[in-house]
């Protein structure tokens, strides 16, 4: 559906002009002035005083004798070892978007092509598990965890992800395998493939579209999880959205916060990246599931 | 890879760097430390690192939410640490549930350097040994005191008037706060003042609630009158935006942790004239009483249950040592330690203070304070944005607390 | 498919569901319905670096030796539901009985800790999810209306506020509509009224919440639409242009309906997520003024005595609200799938 501006009256076509412009600018600002504002001093980006500061650097200026700082990145990176972070939240999601990939893949195969009834209520159920509230979940694993030796892991924290994260692939990947369409399959069964060896050879090589989609919302799902990784990880495992939020202090103690907002900036940036590389196949892929679905 | 080189390096370097010390006199032991994330406790795990060697093994982990995993880490069987943070506040659940070793026999073996204030003990038995010490007290500036011509307050009600008039002279619109963000904060405030106002939370002796009284009300209307000199905001109002709010220079009294006081002296971020002209008070008293209206609080270590005698003898040496005044007093500015030749700096002058004073009051040690404290969060907003009486929000929030302590099994 | 490829196919899976979600849910059900054993106090004296006081402690001992025949604690059946941090069935009642007015029992209602919080769920959920979703769909169909050279980067820009983890970006943006951060300066200076403030109010918190949703959800329905009007066959459009259709007569009878399957996708998404909303109140510092389900649970799991039976039944109160939610999409799956069976 490409619609030639000609063909649209102009009216329709300035108006949808300003939509998008005002949209665009509504969700790019915060993070723009995020990224202006990590490097400035604390005094700056969260002055008090006016936040015109923010704009000029007044207390940057007073502080480290220069318009831009990079004090927040270095103290990030360098002084609080935000690499380590990086490392494992890196770990964490690969892990996260193959296993749960790999699972959801089969088990959505599965539910798109029986046509009995418990593969309903099985969809359902993962409907029923989605709604639980993650937080109960995890307190709910501390003890036996712990008194099974399994807290801390990086391992522990990428399983329980998947199974979290299981109901949602399960779901958007059963959408695409329903638009694949069925003969496909079933010719190569009747071929005499085992069902094993039709998804291999003929299901596989059409799925990806599907998969990098979902694999994505894993990714971010694994990415941006705090209420796990926060509850499950140790110190020396930690990922990067807890780390940001240590930064943040607690009652006593003062928190270090432009180390947080370079942080956010820096967790941010390969997103930007993974964005604009995958664009193209999130909307192939989506194209091709989930809207017959 | 690098980073294995790295890690490499620095193991290297931190074995190299302990086999000067190695041990603390210890042969073998596995030591490892949950607690808080923040410099003084960063500053301990430092000490007790130096004690690493040989057959010796110190590892910690520090997490802002150390509390939620120190029951569950406390109650497998062996216990995932040794050794753990514990506060006036979060003391409370591990002996609850009794996974707490008693330290009597090790204090005495290994304790001499121990000040005898140190020592928390709980019917008699030393429980956990605290490091350091913190409260809210008040903060004001000289400069705006001269202003309005009055002296420093000594209570609540003199800090009234001095905001009346910093107010009225066109100073300041909102010369106060104090951190009254809806839940811990807030609550943790009533606590305060409530102590202050000589009222006791529970009946004696038992569970029962007794906070909807005239000492509660009393509280509750001299904390609205005292936010009524704040931002509008206030509901919104942690430590780290009153601290913020005090280095602008936007007002002239405060009252905020004591631990704040280094990093609002540092200068850094500090609006021009407000560090020269900040004073570090002891906590007001309030409603003609005599108690200091806050709460005290200590940071200290306790030793788990369910670890091997080796390892816990093992922590508890290491934990000595590392709270020993050697390793701790290079880090005088970090927080106001408990420990012997601690000096007080400027920084900790508040703390002192309010110490001073002599009758200020612990934080309560209940079992069931830590629900009181709960309900209190969740219920109070509704008074201070005008939608219940004192009297309403007081019953409210021990008809909260009943519930929650019915099903914890404090009351029947 | 056979039964037992299925199994093979879905045992991953389901093996993973069942060990870290289906067999908690069972263990916070057990939990909901009891309660703990009575606690065995005991007057002592405690001592520490600012003196002595009499106090109370648990005799952890003889609590778990009196507890010891009942493991999990006292059965409570359906007690935790129905006390005053839920459904407070007896306070309900009483209230009803006292007020005079309608209006004086809702005010009555809303000081219960459950429906304060069901109250500001429903709203944000109610709130968000119909703009969310139309905002989404009217920023793709004017994105595809774009020049392809300017998609991309519009895309990608589109997606912004779904990529940043709630919890921290909610945290920059508490900062920036504070009375002296951006967006609050500037809405000051737009209203002209130098006393306004977003915090201060329970009505302008809850809208900011609002507002923050709707920015932080569009994304997905955006994504999905946009990918969906990829796929709108051409001739239909065509011969509705020839038919002479309006623009947006086209929209209303060949683009929405060809979406339907999907605006019923990420309507049930959205909807159990909105569900769920606590990131930003605790990034908006919003606690005073809103409370959701979740933010609950949170309550009940942080504090110093954490209360976990508390928390469970809040828990399975919202799995089942959510179903109650989506039951009209469920019913619908449901006939779909009996179609395609037959």
């Amino acid at each position: 559906m490409d619609q030639s501006p000609g063909r649209s009256p102009r009216m329709l076509a300035a108006l949808s002009m300003t939509l998008v412009a005002l949209w665009v600018l509504v969700a790019a600002f915060p993070f723009l002035w995020t990224l202006w504002g990590s490097f400035k001093v604390q005094a700056d980006f969260f002055s008090m005083a006016n936040w015109r500061n923010a704009l000029w650097g007044t207390q940057t200026m007073a502080e480290t004798g220069a318009r831009f700082t990079g004090a927040g990145y270095y103290g990030a990176w360098v002084e609080q070892a935000f690499w380590r972070s990086a490392l494992n939240t890196g770990i964490v999601v690969v892990f996260t978007v193959i296993i749960s990939l790999t699972f959801g893949t089969l088990g959505g195969y599965a539910l798109a092509r029986s046509g009995h009834r418990y593969a309903f209520w099985l969809l359902m159920l993962a409907l029923v598990f989605r709604a639980m509230p993650h937080i109960t979940l995890v307190s709910g694993y501390l003890l036996p965890f712990f008194a099974w030796n399994l807290w801390g892991h990086l391992g522990t924290a990428v399983i329980v992800l998947v199974a979290i994260n299981q109901p949602f692939t399960l779901w958007m990947l059963h959408s695409f395998f329903l638009n694949i369409p069925k003969d496909l399959d079933e010719s190569a069964m009747v071929d005499g493939c085992t069902r094993m060896q039709a998804f291999r050879h003929v299901i596989v090589p059409v799925m990806w579209p599907g998969v990098i989609t979902t694999g994505l919302f894993s990714f971010l799902l694994a990415y941006n999880d705090f209420t796990v990784t926060a509850l499950l990880l140790s110190q020396h495992n930690q990922t990067m959205i807890p780390k940001i939020a240590s930064f943040l202090g607690s009652t006593q103690v003062e928190g270090k916060v432009m180390y947080a907002v370079a942080a956010v900036v820096s967790a941010t940036a390969p997103l930007f990246v993974l964005i604009l590389f995958f664009q193209r196949q999130i909307v192939s892929g989506l194209t091709a599931g989930a809207v017959k679905g | 890879m690098t980073f294995w080189k790295i890690s490499a390096l620095a193991a290297a370097a931190v074995l190299a760097g302990s086999a000067a010390y190695a041990g603390c006199g210890l042969k073998s032991g596995k030591v490892a430390f949950l607690g808080n994330d923040f410099p003084a406790v960063q500053d301990v795990v430092a000490g007790a690192k130096t004690c690493a060697g040989d057959g010796v093994t110190v590892s910690a982990n520090l997490n802002k939410d150390y509390q939620k995993l120190q029951v569950a880490a406390l109650t497998a069987n062996p216990a995932q640490y040794s050794a753990t943070h514990v506060t006036t506040s979060s003391i409370v659940p591990l002996l609850s549930a009794g996974l707490l070793r008693p330290l009597d026999d090790l204090v005495a073996k290994y304790g001499k350097d121990l000040e005898p204030q140190q020592l928390i003990k709980i019917d008699g038995h030393v429980m956990a040994v605290a490091f350091m010490a913190n409260t809210q007290h008040l903060f004001y500036r000289k400069d705006i005191l001269a202003k309005v011509g009055m002296e420093p307050p000594k209570t609540y009600e003199d800090v009234l008037k001095v905001a009346a008039a910093v107010k009225a002279k066109g100073i300041m619109p909102y010369p106060f706060a104090l951190n009254t963000k809806a839940g811990w904060n807030l609550a943790e405030e009533f606590v305060n003042m409530y102590l202050g106002e000589g009222g006791s939370f529970f009946k004696p002796g038992s569970a029962e609630p007794s906070i909807n009284n005239p000492a509660g009300v009393k509280t509750l209307t001299m904390l609205k009158d005292l936010v009524a000199y704040s931002n509008p905001d206030y509901l919104t109002y942690d430590s780290n935006a009153t601290q913020a709010l005090w280095e602008s220079g936007n007002l002239a009294l405060a009252t905020l942790w004591g631990s704040r006081g280094g990093s609002i002296l540092d200068g850094k971020g500090a609006a021009p004239g407000v560090v020269e002209n900040t004073v570090l008070a002891g906590a007001p008293t309030v409603g003609g009483g005599k108690i200091p209206a806050t709460t005290l609080w200590w940071d200290g270590f306790a030793i788990a249950k369910n670890v091997s005698e080796a390892d816990a003898e093992a922590s508890f040496v290491t934990m000595v040592h590392a709270i020993s005044p050697e390793n701790i007093l290079p880090h005088s500015a970090d927080a106001v330690w408990l420990v012997k030749g601690y000096k007080p700096t400027p920084a900790s002058a508040g703390v002192i203070a309010t110490l001073q004073e002599g009758s200020a009051k612990s934080y309560p040690l209940y079992p069931y304070m830590g629900l009181m404290h709960t309900a209190l969060g969740d219920t109070l907003p509704k008074f201070f944005q005008g939608q219940q009486t004192a009297e309403q929000t007081l019953a409210d929030a021990e008809a909260a607390y009943t519930t929650a302590a019915k099903a914890k099994g404090f009351l029947k | 498919m056979k039964h037992r490829t299925f199994f093979w196919f879905i045992l991953p899976s389901l093996s993973a569901m069942v060990l870290f979600i289906a067999l908690p849910i069972v263990s916070v059900l057990i939990q909901s319905v009891f309660v703990a054993p009575s606690q065995v106090l005991v007057t002592t004296q405690s001592c520490g670096p600012f003196g002595c006081t009499e106090t109370t402690t648990v005799d952890a001992a003889a609590t778990a030796k009196a507890a010891e025949a009942h493991p999990l604690g006292r059965f409570n059946g359906l007690g935790t539901y129905l006390d005053r941090a839920h459904l407070a069935t007896a306070e309900v009642a009483q209230a009803w009985h006292d007020s005079p007015t309608l209006g004086a029992f809702v005010r009555a209602l809303m000081t219960l800790p459950f429906y304060s919080a069901l109250a500001f769920t429903l709203t944000y959920t109610f709130a968000v999810t119909p703009v969310a979703l139309l905002l989404g769909l009217a920023v793709a169909l004017a994105v595809n209306a774009l020049p392809r050279a300017i998609r991309g980067p519009t895309i990608f820009v589109s997606l912004l506020p779904m990529i940043v983890t709630p919890l921290i970006g909610s945290l920059i943006l508490f900062w920036m509509i504070d009375a002296r951060g951006i967006i609050g300066a500037t809405l000051q200076w737009l209203l002209n009224d130098p006393g306004l403030s977003l915090k201060a109010s329970p009505a302008l918190t809850w809208l900011t919440l609002i507002l923050y949703g709707i920015w932080q959800q569009a994304p997905f329905a955006f994504i999905v639409f946009y990918a969906g009007l990829q796929t709108v066959p051409h001739e239909t459009l065509e011969a509705a242009m020839v038919d002479g259709a309006s623009r947006w007569e086209r929209v209303r009878y060949v683009v929405v309906p060809h979406l339907a399957p999907l605006i019923v996708f990420v309507a049930l998404i959205e909807l159990m997520d909105n569900f769920r909303v606590f990131e930003p109140i605790v990034g908006f510092s919003a606690e005073a003024s809103a409370t959701s389900l979740s933010y609950a649970i949170y309550s009940d799991l942080s504090g110093e005595v954490p209360r976990f039976g508390s928390a469970a039944a809040t828990s399975i109160l919202t799995v089942i609200g959510v179903a109650i939610l989506l039951a009209p999409v469920l019913v619908r799956t449901w006939r779909d799938f009996n179609r395609k069976v037959v």
